[in-house]
């Protein structure tokens, strides 16, 4: 890498440039949601758009997800490339019906003759005290639906690169920020742009461990790599970045280098992502192993306010480390 | 109706028969669906349209060929009306591969790019949020088109019903809202399910301006939705027409009728708007039995034609079943 120049940022802050550009390069982009508008965003992230772009492109809605998430749907069929913003995951279930039954459907039920260009953003996760109707991890419910994809940028780089990749794209887009990364900062590269949506990517290296994750665990698990190190367990650690579809290639790339694995999902462990991820190296890699695949999960709670129960119930730190010790003890 | 007084708003008569030949196409189509299903042709849910086909007709002459359509699961009447071919409409009932959908819609989701006709869906309420979007898209872009969506009386009960004319309304959209009132959401019955039956107050209650129309009149519908239209086009937002109808069949093929009398069933059928609007055009010397008898004709060999063209239809190869799941991407 040339010394490009980098600018301080925040994962918020790349986020808002990457809708900026957006709106910018393409006149039939335009944003919409609860309080996207004068409020900024629920997560200031469309702070200041309204006044630079307008009430036209610029739209507070209703609290209305059914409709307003249909309206985008709608509008990408009728030529628009709509952004929409529904505040959190839990909210995403009043219009659970216009994704799966609607948006991921048409393509196919048409027989191809319609497609849904449609990008549905929303905030995931826990960590902020929210509590159980503000802090749920569901994007597995979306990854297990056909006709659409799913992305978690857990980076600045991706903050600002999946948008304008997922707004390329034909068929309906989900992507999930996690509501504890809005205000990391980091450097990030001046001419950043636009990035795969389908591709994991390997984030640290190693050789004696694969820790599989994405989204706000990611930094959680780099942390645990961090310590490990110091343990001398090397272990590499892999950001899924697309949960649908899933990239097994480097997944599996990775399990074979090192033989053991442990999936970091802030999803509930029972049908989850983890559970996923888990059989899928069993049917491919399971005479790789020599450990038995190993999981951190949220604990099987609807999430709690108080924050030593919220912390918890989610994965930390300590508890990955932890997990990945006694799957290093282990042989089969 | 006595059927010898000469309605005095008859349209002109190339535009009467039109209308007429148009309502007996599509009744014929229906019952010749139902013996298919019999027949099993034909599988799934089969809805028919018989009794209702004044709204479609009348709907569809008075739109523009830019307008959408968003249609629900009892949507063969629209879909002919709209001017999807029949042959592709049943092959696609058939699950063959020259149906509109390729056999991947079936009778509850016939779509085509073509006459923008979104649907066929199933979901109730469903269709009523994409229409407020196919309109956002229309207004954000400058163009005059309007959606014309459909949806039953069940649907007044879902949130999306007031979610999307609470939105249509506020940002003064081009939807027409086409509510077609056949008095059952399967076998509940209006009366059974609203506390305000009065639908049209409902969306009066959002600020749309709304009105009832007798469904069973090609005339009333077609003149209701010509001025709808006129006001959309001009900027006034959206417009709500609740059409008072009646299905003359059972739900599904699948519905034993148990919770309405045949006597009511009977009573709506003396309404029938195909044999009420010939009436009328046999009142004005419009046309002769014979010219019925000859409408009836033309439609029957139109229908045989589509059984032959999906009866010959070929299945499509299970090796494409994920196609279309995604676009296709070319590098």
């Amino acid at each position: 890498m040339s010394a490009a120049t980098t600018n301080k940022t925040t994962y918020r802050e790349a986020l808002r440039a990457s809708l900026r550009e957006a709106l910018q390069n393409d006149a039939r982009v335009f944003l919409m949601g609860e309080d996207v508008g004068r409020y900024g965003g629920s997560f200031a992230v469309s702070k200041g758009l309204l006044e630079e772009f307008g009430e036209e492109r610029i739209r507070d809605t209703p609290l209305s997800e059914s409709a307003f998430v249909g309206a985008g749907i709608g509008a990408a069929l009728g030529g628009m490339r709509p952004i929409v913003e529904i505040m959190t995951v839990n909210f995403s279930l009043l219009c659970l019906d216009q994704i799966v039954n609607t948006a991921a459907t048409l393509r196919h039920m048409s027989g191809g003759q319609f497609n849904v260009p449609v990008v549905i953003r929303m905030t995931t996760g826990a960590g902020r005290q929210l509590a159980a109707q503000h802090s749920h991890s569901l994007e597995c419910w979306y990854a297990h639906v056909p006709g659409l994809r799913v992305v978690a940028p857990a980076t600045l780089e991706d903050a600002r690169g999946m948008l304008q990749t997922a707004l390329a794209n034909p068929d309906p887009v989900i992507i999930f920020e996690h509501n504890a990364l809005y205000n990391m900062e980091g450097e990030l590269n001046e001419n950043a742009g636009a990035v795969d949506i389908e591709r994991a990517s390997v984030r640290r290296a190693g050789k004696h461990i694969t820790l599989i994750t994405y989204g706000g665990s990611l930094h959680k698990t780099l942390r645990a790599a961090d310590k490990l190190a110091t343990e001398n367990i090397e272990a590499e650690v892999i950001d899924l970045r697309s949960l649908r579809p899933l990239d097994d290639a480097t997944i599996l790339q990775s399990v074979r280098k090192t033989r053991r694995v442990v999936i970091v999902d802030e999803g509930w462990r029972s049908g989850g992502l983890s559970a996923e991820i888990g059989m899928r190296i069993a049917e491919q890699a399971f005479y790789d192993l020599d450990a038995p695949p190993a999981r951190v999960c949220s604990a099987e709670v609807p999430i709690p306010y108080a924050k030593h129960m919220e912390e918890a119930a989610l994965p930390q730190t300590a508890t990955i480390v932890q997990t990945v010790r006694e799957v290093m003890g282990q042989n089969v | 109706m006595s059927g010898t007084a000469i309605d005095k708003n008859l349209p002109a008569r190339e535009q009467a028969i039109a209308w007429l030949q148009q309502m007996i196409r599509i009744r014929r189509f229906e019952e010749k669906c139902a013996q298919l299903y019999g027949a099993t042709k034909i599988r799934g849910f089969l809805h028919l349209y018989s009794g209702e086909e004044a709204i479609a007709v009348g709907v569809m002459s008075a739109l523009k060929n830019t307008d959408a359509v968003v249609a629900t699961y009892r949507e063969h009447g629209q879909a002919l009306a709209r001017g999807i071919a029949m042959p592709s409409i049943l092959a696609e009932m058939y699950g063959k591969q020259e149906g509109c959908c390729h056999g991947r819609g079936g009778s509850m989701h016939l779509f085509d790019a073509a006459t923008r006709f979104f649907g066929g869906n199933a979901i109730v309420g469903g269709g009523l949020p994409i229409a407020v979007g196919l309109a956002l898209a229309d207004k954000m872009q400058k163009r005059t088109n309007v959606t014309a969506c459909f949806f039953g009386e069940g649907a007044v009960a879902e949130g999306e019903f007031h979610e999307s004319l609470n939105l249509a309304a506020l940002w003064k959209l081009p939807v027409l809202f086409l509510c077609e009132n056949n008095l059952y959401a399967m076998g509940t019955a209006l009366t059974r399910s609203e506390s305000q039956t009065d639908i049209h107050q409902k969306a009066q209650s959002y600020n749309i301006p709304a009105e009832v129309v007798d469904g069973m009149d090609v005339m009333a519908v077609e003149a209701a939705v010509r001025t709808a239209l006129d006001a959309i086009r001009s900027g006034a937002g959206p417009r709500f027409l609740e059409l008072r109808t009646y299905r003359f069949r059972a739900h599904s093929m699948f519905d034993p009728e148990l919770y309405r009398s045949k006597d009511e069933v009977e009573a709506w059928k003396a309404r029938c708007p195909i044999a009420t609007f010939s009436a009328k055009l046999l009142a004005a010397n419009l046309i002769t039995q014979n010219d019925i008898a000859a409408f009836e004709k033309i439609a029957d060999d139109e229908i045989n034609a589509a059984v032959a063209y999906a009866e010959a239809g070929t299945w499509e190869s299970v090796a494409t079943l994920t196609r279309d799941v995604y676009t296709e991407m070319t590098a």
